[in-house]
């Protein structure tokens, strides 16, 4: 029987801190240790498949929540809707016209069904996003895309990265690592609910220490012991400094630092992980990265075989 | 005139961008200076705008969702609630009624239904808003940000209210807007009602990639002008330079890689004041914003 695969889900509170980078970095080092599946979950802006070069096999359809529709026909143009929906989704019709749905607007609440005095409303269940499975060199890749304006991401994410933990146990691959969105909201717990560790990769900004405090913040309400790696670090070693002491006072460890150095763009650009792209200052540093991040994991030794 | 400044990708300079177009409006001769110039931090999740302004706040509200309340006297338990609920968010069990806060979006739609009257609301706080002046040149800006609970799923409604409470009214009024990253509601909500979405993007495949969802988003859905800005000018590739001539959307400017100005943002320093020259760049950008929505009004 497998145990419960471990999780870590990397976030960074600010985009663009280089976590894609990090993580497909992970994924990369990861593999050549043990099993694992991988999932995005940043599933509005999806990135990672355009370093890790997946071939697609699935693909599936996500609907969620609902969406509102009035029958022109059916409608009498008296408002009801329009003043029951607290979420500005009814867009009234000029002069006796049907009055119509601002589909990005609706909630899915059916406050103006209930309200409607003709039943010209009714509801359905939209597709807002897609999500698939792909092969990787590294593992199965589970990852979505979320509709332009779409609703719901937080379900969504919960959805890929729970089809990525049902792989790892069937599979009996040890370890799902999470790329997790940016922001402290509603993806970004569904991200980090029920992961045994999460990595923050934090930039030595004001900006960059203002949103480590707020995921910090986050991750310790839900739970989840976190680990801090500091990326760019000599763009300003005396916000690094101030990021140490600020981890070391809340006793959370910080597993490294890495330079700034445009070869990790142009890895990127190249659509391969850094760590495989190039040995350097950039490769080694996340090498000792990966190397901490293992000792926190309680992988057996029996499972550290190549797939 | 509203403009929303957004990016799809997150850490592309989308704030960077905002503040130094503020900067350089702001610092406009009087006669070209929009008479009310307002700015607002829509990324709640992680509002970072007031590190570079350092507004002056004098005001804080509490802002949240209508979170139903059962009145056990009037109440029957006969479920109505709970059905009508598409967030699942009331359950009835035996005789007792149990409201989910995080679950619920505030609709008002077990208030309507319930047959005696048993449900009140009241506000259950998800986040506050803080308002201020930055003080600008002589210029007075006033700025806002909603800044969402920590734990709090729902960045929309505090948005919402944002930009209900913070949109100037007048005709020659300036608004900026500051989107939060990615694509979903809470930037179509910022970006609604806009008069021009600029998206900041970096010359990469992780750059292009969200750059096209987002003018799917504000060109495409909200049918919005846009344009964009290319920040980091040099790091990547030709993709984005292609994509834009390909598409029809105007580059309205290059910020070149300087790792000068990466420092200098690292410290909370603005581009405008670390390097003067800028004022004149950022001030020409208004001015191309300025034509297009004068053009397509």
């Amino acid at each position: 029987m497998n145990g419960e695969p471990q999780q870590i889900v990397v976030l960074s509170g600010k985009g663009g801190t280089g976590k894609t980078s990090v993580i497909a970095a992970l994924v990369h080092l990861a593999a050549q240790e043990f099993p694992l599946a991988i999932a995005d979950t940043d599933v509005d802006a999806s990135n990672l498949d355009l370093v890790l070069r997946p071939q697609r096999l699935e693909e599936h359809i996500f609907k969620s929540g609902l969406l509102a529709h009035i029958d022109p026909e059916t409608c009498i143009s008296c408002g009801a809707c329009y003043d029951a929906c607290r979420f500005d989704a009814i867009i009234p019709g000029a002069e006796g016209e049907p009055y119509r749905v601002d589909e990005v607007s609706c909630e899915g609440c059916n406050a103006c069904t209930y309200r409607c005095p003709v039943d010209a409303i009714t509801s359905s269940e939209p597709e807002v996003g897609r999500w698939f499975v792909s092969d990787t060199p590294y593992g199965p890749l589970y990852h979505a895309h979320l509709f332009a304006g779409g609703d719901n991401s937080g379900k969504l994410v919960t959805l890929v990265k729970q089809q990525a933990r049902l792989r790892a146990l069937d599979d009996g691959r040890p370890l799902v690592l999470v790329d997790g969105p940016p922001g402290i909201g509603c993806p970004v717990i569904s991200a980090a609910s029920g992961a045994t560790l999460a990595l923050l990769v934090v930039e030595p900004t004001l900006s960059g220490v203002h949103d480590l405090e707020r995921v910090l913040q986050l991750t310790a309400h839900f739970g989840v012991p976190a680990l801090v790696l500091i990326n760019k670090a000599d763009l300003s070693m005396v916000r690094t400094q101030e990021i140490e002491k600020f981890c070391r006072e809340r006793n959370v460890p910080v597993v490294g630092r890495i330079p700034y150095d445009t070869v990790v763009t142009e890895a990127m650009v190249q659509g391969i992980p850094i760590t495989a792209y190039r040995e350097g200052q950039v490769t080694q540093a996340l090498r000792e990265v990966w190397q901490k991040i293992v000792k926190k994991l309680k992988i057996k030794n029996e499972e550290m075989t190549n797939d | 005139m509203q403009i929303a400044i957004a990016s799809g990708k997150g850490g592309t300079g989308k704030t960077t961008v905002a503040v130094n177009l503020l900067l350089a409006v702001a610092g406009l001769e009087a006669a070209e200076r929009p008479t009310d110039i307002v700015f607002l931090d829509c990324d709640v999740e992680e509002p970072n705008a007031a590190i570079f302004l350092k507004p002056t706040f004098t005001e804080t509200e509490e802002v949240g969702l209508l979170l139903p309340e059962i009145d056990e006297d009037k109440c029957t338990y006969c479920g109505v609630c709970a059905e009508v609920c598409a967030f699942h968010a009331i359950a009835v069990l035996g005789q007792k009624v149990l409201v989910f806060p995080e679950l619920c979006h505030g609709c008002g739609s077990c208030t309507y239904n319930c047959p005696t009257g048993a449900i009140h609301e009241v506000l259950r706080p998800t986040g506050h808003l803080e308002w201020g002046m930055v003080d600008v040149s002589g210029a007075a800006v006033r700025f806002g940000h909603g800044v969402l609970n920590v734990g709090e799923a729902m960045a929309t409604p505090v948005i919402k209210k944002l930009k209900q409470k913070g949109l100037p009214r007048g005709q020659d009024a300036l608004a900026l807007l500051d989107a939060p990253p990615g694509n979903s509601c809470p930037v179509v909500e910022t970006m609604r009602g806009a008069d021009f979405v600029l998206l900041v993007t970096e010359p990469t495949p992780f750059g292009l990639h969200d750059l096209r969802v987002a003018i799917k988003v504000a060109r495409d859905e909200l049918q919005l002008p846009v344009g964009v800005v290319i920040n980091r000018d040099g790091v990547g590739d030709e993709g984005v330079e292609q994509f834009c001539a390909e598409s029809g959307v105007p580059i309205l400017l290059r910020i070149p890689l300087d790792r000068r100005i990466a420092e200098a943002y690292a410290d909370g320093i603005t581009i405008v004041a670390a390097f003067p020259e800028y004022r004149k760049t950022f001030a020409g950008l208004y001015r191309q914003i300025r034509e297009i929505v004068e053009v397509t009004a």
